[in-house]
């Protein structure tokens, strides 16, 4: 089994209803956040193109964060899902270094914090915070190793995107274009 | 023509508009590292090929700077963590993919062993506080007849110390400036170097200048050499690498770089030390310092630098 998350980008109107969801379900400092919206205005005048995206840490396969952790507190969870031990987390930084998303940050308690996939609901059978507020109903989240699944059958209809394929860290979170 | 006009919205005043998350502590970190991992490369090495008695700068006065320069370094690197208290779990792990986690435990072991080594020094060092407790009497002699098996120990593993600096950046491929595998032998060459530097500006013995000007001119041409090598690279790489080379070419760090760097760090001093083994006279300080600073400031501007470098998406 593997978490993914597919987001329409033609769908989402940048409310930031996710992120706000986030840091009231996982009580995120005020000033911080574990999943953000970016606008992006492409093309030429006149043919532009607004392109609005929710982002967040994109549980890459091949992930540097888990990589370079000298402790072993950023590690890969059931799922394939990566969680940061706070107790485990001495604060050196080389995790927000390497990650090319620039996804994780510096909790005021000191240990890294980032995006779980909403981990904790998830094992009470819930979608993530962020999918399960969403007014435009843009994301979507489930099992890409389950062929049956939403999110397999969307990557398979429709053209997808991720996020900086070049940085080789092979994410999960997917766009749709 | 696809033009990018604006990226809005996002809002992480700790991450973004550019991620810093290693300050001056880990620069400071990296110099110090990289300096005590060349004095003791020199003083193991020559204490293997039985020489001991031409370095004596080398292998004694400098390897208690070796202890401060470690020291020091260690209370940088603990200054720079956030979560301070876990800092033990560093040792209930060993992974071997983080250089992090093996840069650590490399630096435990040539921390205890630079400790030793001065120690089978002490009743040299300072003869006036002779050792009087039994025990560590004969501890220091047993040290002392095993000062080349300690000089072996030593000196693979003042090079990985040296060496790790530079792959601990280069592994970090989301920082294109870091992200090139010459980091590691131009972080070496760049420590061996300052730690010349600093045996020079210790050392009263004529002849040891000399010998370690020599040395430090040869180290000083290959890491200029690595330097030229580490530009091209990045000038033949992808998108995020020219950029990333910008930033050193014709941006904020170009300055410091070229100017401080490469020029009174490296070639300035190359040349008052050729003008030196020519015959001239040129006080010993002026070069060895210059080297040190323009060390101190090379880790500055990769370490500033290169956390203003990513991938823009």
């Amino acid at each position: 089994m593997k978490y993914a998350m597919v987001i329409d980008t033609l769908k989402c109107v940048g409310c930031s209803d996710c992120v706000v969801a986030c840091q009231t379900e996982n009580k995120v400092p005020v000033g911080y956040c574990r999943d953000w919206v970016t606008e992006s205005v492409n093309g030429s005048y006149p043919q532009l193109n607004l392109e609005l995206k929710s982002e967040r840490c994109n549980q890459c396969d091949n992930a540097p964060c888990v990589r370079c952790c000298p402790t072993g507190a950023s590690h890969k969870a059931e799922g394939g899902i990566i969680l940061v031990t706070a107790d485990e987390c001495i604060g050196c930084g080389a995790c927000i270094a390497s990650c090319p998303y620039d996804a994780r940050f510096q909790h005021p308690d000191g240990y890294v914090d980032k995006c779980t996939f909403c981990a904790h609901r998830l094992k009470e059978g819930q979608l993530p915070a962020c999918v399960s507020v969403c007014p435009t109903k843009c994301m979507y989240f489930g099992d890409i190793e389950d062929p049956t699944s939403k999110v397999s059958h969307l990557l398979k209809s429709r053209k997808y995107k991720v996020l900086a394929p070049e940085a080789g860290t092979k994410p999960n979170v997917y766009y749709l274009i | 023509m696809q033009e990018e006009l604006f990226i809005s919205g996002r809002n992480i005043p700790k991450i973004d508009p550019s991620l810093e998350v290693w300050h001056f502590p880990i620069s400071l970190y990296l110099f110090l590292g990289g300096m005590a991992a060349g004095i003791i490369f020199f003083a193991s090495l020559f204490t293997i090929l039985g020489k001991e008695n031409k370095v004596q700068t080398a292998i004694k006065p400098a390897m208690i700077i070796v202890l401060f320069a470690l020291s020091i370094g260690l209370i940088a690197l603990f200054y720079d963590l956030t979560h301070k208290l876990y800092v033990w779990r560093l040792y209930t792990t060993i992974r071997v993919e983080s250089p992090m986690s093996w840069g650590a435990w490399v630096l435990l072991f040539v921390t205890v062993a630079s400790f030793l080594w001065v120690f089978s020094y002490f009743s040299e060092l300072f003869p006036k506080w002779s050792i009087k407790t039994g025990w560590l009497k004969s501890f220091e002699r047993y040290l002392i007849n095993h000062r080349k098996q300690l000089a072996i120990i030593l000196l693979p593993l003042s090079i990985i110390l040296g060496i790790y600096t530079g792959i601990l950046l280069s592994a970090f491929n989301a920082r294109p400036l870091w992200n090139n595998a010459i980091l590691g032998p131009l972080f070496l060459v760049s420590g061996l170097s300052t730690g010349a530097a600093c045996i020079i500006l210790f050392s009263r013995d004529h002849i040891e200048r000399k010998l370690f000007s020599k040395i430090d001119l040869a180290l000083i041409i290959i890491e200029l050499a690595l330097i030229a090598h580490m530009l091209m690279g990045m000038y033949a790489g992808s998108a995020v690498q020219l950029e990333a080379l910008d930033i050193l070419i014709r941006g904020e760090y170009t300055v410091m770089f070229f100017v401080f760097v490469i020029i009174l760090g490296l070639i300035f001093p190359a040349l008052l030390e050729s003008i030196e083994l020519l015959g001239f006279k040129v006080p010993v300080v002026i070069p060895a310092l210059l080297i040190l600073i323009g060390g101190l400031l090379f880790r500055m501007v990769m370490i500033e630098a290169g956390q203003l470098t990513r991938y823009l998406y």
